[in-house]
Order: structure tokens, then C-alpha cells, then sequence
């Protein structure tokens, strides 16, 4: 088993390219999950106590179920029900709603972590729901859980393979490709290895960076 | 000014739990008046506050500012549960000041004070900043404008907590031991301050307090708390000096001691 640094510069490109699904099915996947995972948390503290439930209920069910499960339904069984998506879209709002659920429980915890006081000095002061919600409780609750979210953005990046399974043509799809055309799989894959690596790493400089900058400004 | 009281409570009662704290309140405060709230710890002098800051619910007996309920309103001649824009604008006549200030950490001292005149009430920007600098100096912080609350002393937090609340200019202000948490050569800056305000006249003051003299020299009205009632209920000379009961005696007697 040779190493052909040659051949591994010419595919260099076509990975690269794939890179670019990879990624934007991270960003799209983690802007659904930071938005839908604030939305459970807020939905699983409700005065109503059936949304407050059923939530719950939802945030476990997607919890104990695999991703691959998920992405296999909202592709193959989606369509039954008339919902037909592209592939990137179905890989996409799987992640999305599979890390939702995660994101939930942290931005439980970021909530609870704010003072009851605090909820209660807005009142006093008869600020409205929201905008107590936007304007005192969250910059306070987000802070401190930027390292937990960032946690599962490293770790969505690195599931991003799995939508390969629904013939998303992301990188590892792409070195399946590559070794298939040309026999040889050590090339392609051992690129795929280093590129997560390198980007799972800068990701991860990227989040203490944003974690040291909110402390300062907490 | 409408005519009837601007508190007026009938019948209020408060459980934490099985824990009863407030068992059956009545109480009428007329307009401008100046309460002073004394009694032992655990006496629901703090939850008669927080109800009347609609940061509780009675679970029995009823509350009114300005002769509205802020949990039920009219609807068609009859009695319903309050939608949201009723209890804020019954929640808005009342204003508080709590033991711990409560400020909002992540927030100036006057992005503190601006928030619920700008967002609340609707004013500009500008003329909230005014405004807004104008309490802070009122309070003697006007060169703290800028600081956030971690960069504040106790004393200088309370100020902060006291502009905020009287900027949204309500009719009826409560203090809750506001210099419990001070060190104690702050406490009286802060009573110079309510003291002021008192003297101003301009609103409805219910002062919870342990201060004794200062309950005496700046209060119309003396409410002696004792196991969720009130016990006493008159002028600050009477309640204090000669109080009719005797526990009300023993209690006035203990805390000018440790003072």
C-alpha cells in the first residue's frame, strides 16, 4: 500500500468541491438546529402543559432514534405522505431536527440558569414577554452554554458522511466515487480524514475564541 | 387621581405550599400615602410586595390598584380572567425595588434604567437617555452611567435599582428591605433617598423595612405583620411607641436593640 502523493494532488480539487456540500449542509443543518432547539426549549416550558408535554415527548423520540433512521424517513417515507425533498434538503432537515433535540437541552440549562429574580425585576418593570425573554434572559443564558452548542456543531460537521447514504454527494460520497473510478481508496480517504480533521479543529479554535470574547463581555 | 384608594386588598390569602403566609388581608392605601410594613421574618410582609407586584397570584381574596383586579377584568358585564394587556397595564401603576437589586448584569446602569421606558412605555431613545440620565443623577450616580453592575457597590446598585423603578413612573412604589443586603454604612444614603421621595409626595409609597426611626419619621401609616395578618394598623408614633399589643411591643423593643 502505496501512498501516491500525485494522484492524491489531482483529486484534491474534486474533494475540496465536495467539501463546499459538506459544509453547507453543516452551516443549513446548524442554523435549523440552533433555531428549532431554541424554539423546543422554549415550547417545553410553557404554561400549556400539553405543548410542554408533547415537546418532551418529541425531544426523547428524536433522541433515541438513530440519525440514519431519520434521514432514511424524511427521504424514503416523506414522499409517501406527498412531502418530496432533494436529497441535500431531506439530509439537511434530519440534522437539523436531530440536533435540535440536543440543542434543546442545552438552552434548557442556559434558561435555567438565569435567576428567577431576573424574570421577576423585568416584571416589575412590566417589560412583555418576548422582550424580557429577548432582552434579559437570553444574552444572559447564552454565554455560558457557547462551548456546549459549539460542541454539537463539531459534531453535526462530522455526521455530515451519513447523508451520503441518501445519495448526497458530499466529501465522503465523493471518495467513494474517486476510489471507485480508480481502485484505489487509500488517496480519497485519507484526504477526507485530514480535511474533517482540520476543519473539526478550526471549528473547535473558533468556539473558545467566542467562548473567551463573551467572558470578557459577561 | 380617581377618588376611591389606590390599594385596596380584601380577603387576600397566600399559601407557599401547605405553608400559609398570608391569611386574610384587608387593607385600603389611599393615594400619596406612605406605609411603612414592619413584623418578624416570615411574617408575608415580602409576599404582601409580591402580590401587589402581580409577581404572585392570591389563591384566594382579591387585589386592586386603582379599583382593578390585575388577574380579572370586565368582558360583557361579567368577571373574566385578565388577558395579558390588561394585567400589564394594571402591572405598570406599580413599581419595586427589591432587597438583592435585581439588576440586569449584562446591562450599563443606564441601559438598565432606559430598557422599560424605551421598550414599555414607547419613548425615544433620546429623550429616554435624558431621562433616564436625569434619575441617575437624582440617585447621585450620575458619573456611574456607563458602569455595569459588577463594577457598582451594594449602595451604588440600589441606586441604580431605584432610578429604574422610578423611571417608569409608577403610582405606587414598593421597597423590599432595600438595605438588607447593604453594609451598613450604606444604609443610610439609600434611606436619605426614599426619604426624599417620600417628601416629594408624588407617589404612593409601601416601605417594608426594620428600620424603626425611620419607619417613625417617614411614614404616615404603620402595618404591623405577625403570621400573615396584620396586627396593628396606625399611625407610626401609636404603633411604635405605644403599641397595643404586647408582641408588637416585644418585637419593637428587639430590633431598636440590635440597632
Amino acid at each position: 500500500m502505496i501512498f501516491d502523493l500525485s494522484y492524491a494532488w489531482r483529486i484534491a480539487p474534486r474533494l475540496v468541491e465536495a467539501l463546499g456540500v459538506t459544509l453547507q449542509a453543516t452551516v443549513l443543518g446548524m442554523a435549523i438546529a440552533l433555531t428549532l432547539g431554541l424554539a423546543l426549549a422554549l415550547a417545553r416550558r410553557s404554561r400549556f402543559r400539553a405543548l410542554a408535554w408533547a415537546t418532551a415527548f418529541f425531544v426523547e423520540f428524536v433522541r433515541s432514534t438513530p440519525l440514519l433512521v431519520q434521514i432514511f424517513f424524511l427521504f424514503y417515507v416523506l414522499p409517501e405522505a406527498g412531502v418530496r425533498l432533494s436529497p441535500l434538503a431531506a439530509g439537511v432537515s434530519a440534522l437539523g431536527i436531530h440536533y435540535a433535540a440536543y440543542c434543546s437541552e442545552v438552552y434548557r440549562a442556559g434558561l435555567e440558569s438565569v435567576p428567577q429574580a431576573q424574570w421577576e425585576a423585568a416584571a416589575a418593570l412590566n417589560l412583555g414577554r418576548w422582550r424580557t425573554l429577548a432582552a434579559v434572559v437570553l444574552p444572559q443564558a447564552l454565554p455560558p452554554i457557547v462551548p456546549a452548542l459549539g460542541n454539537y456543531l463539531v459534531a453535526m460537521f462530522k455526521d455530515t458522511p451519513l447523508l451520503s447514504a441518501i445519495t448526497v454527494v458530499e466529501l465522503l460520497q465523493t471518495a467513494k466515487l474517486l476510489g471507485a473510478q480508480s481502485f484505489r481508496y487509500v488517496e480519497p480517504l485519507t484526504l477526507v480524514g485530514l480535511l474533517f480533521l482540520a476543519l473539526s479543529l478550526a471549528a473547535a479554535a473558533l468556539v473558545r475564541l467566542a467562548e473567551r470574547k463573551l467572558r470578557v463581555h459577561a | 387621581m380617581t377618588a376611591g384608594p389606590v390599594v385596596r386588598l380584601r380577603e387576600l390569602h397566600k399559601s407557599y405550599g401547605a405553608l400559609p403566609v398570608l391569611r386574610g388581608i384587608d387593607l385600603d392605601i389611599p393615594h400619596g400615602e406612605i406605609v411603612s410594613v414592619i413584623g418578624p421574618s416570615g411574617s408575608g410582609k415580602s409576599t404582601l410586595l409580591r402580590l401587589l407586584m402581580t409577581l404572585e397570584r392570591p389563591d384566594a381574596g382579591r387585589v386592586e390598584i386603582e379599583g382593578e383586579s390585575p388577574w380579572t377584568q370586565r368582558r360583557g358585564g361579567q368577571e373574566v380572567p385578565a388577558d395579558e394587556r390588561h394585567l400589564r397595564r394594571v402591572r405598570g401603576k406599580v413599581g419595586m425595588v427589591f432587597q438583592h437589586f435585581n439588576l440586569f448584569p449584562h446591562m450599563t446602569a443606564l441601559g438598565n434604567v432606559m430598557e422599560a421606558p424605551v421598550h414599555v412605555l414607547g419613548l425615544a431613545r433620546e429623550a429616554a437617555r435624558e431621562q433616564a440620565l436625569g434619575h441617575l443623577a437624582s440617585v447621585g450616580l450620575a458619573d456611574k452611567a456607563h458602569a455595569r453592575p459588577a463594577e457598582l457597590s451594594g449602595g451604588q446598585k440600589q441606586r441604580v435599582a431605584i432610578a429604574r423603578a422610578l423611571a417608569m413612573q409608577p403610582k405606587v412604589m414598593l421597597f423590599d428591605e432595600i438595605t438588607s443586603a447593604l453594609d451598613p454604612e450604606l444604609v443610610g444614603g439609600i434611606l436619605q433617598l426614599v426619604r426624599a421621595l417620600a417628601e416629594k409626595r408624588t407617589m404612593t409609597l409601601v416601605i417594608v423595612t426594620h428600620h424603626m426611626a425611620f419607619a417613625e419619621s417617614v411614614s404616615d401609616r404603620v402595618l404591623f405583620f405577625d403570621q400573615g395578618v396584620i396586627v396593628e394598623d396606625g399611625p407610626p408614633q401609636a404603633i411604635l411607641r405605644n403599641p397595643r399589643l404586647e408582641r408588637t411591643r416585644r418585637f419593637v423593643e428587639a430590633v431598636l436593640e440590635t440597632r
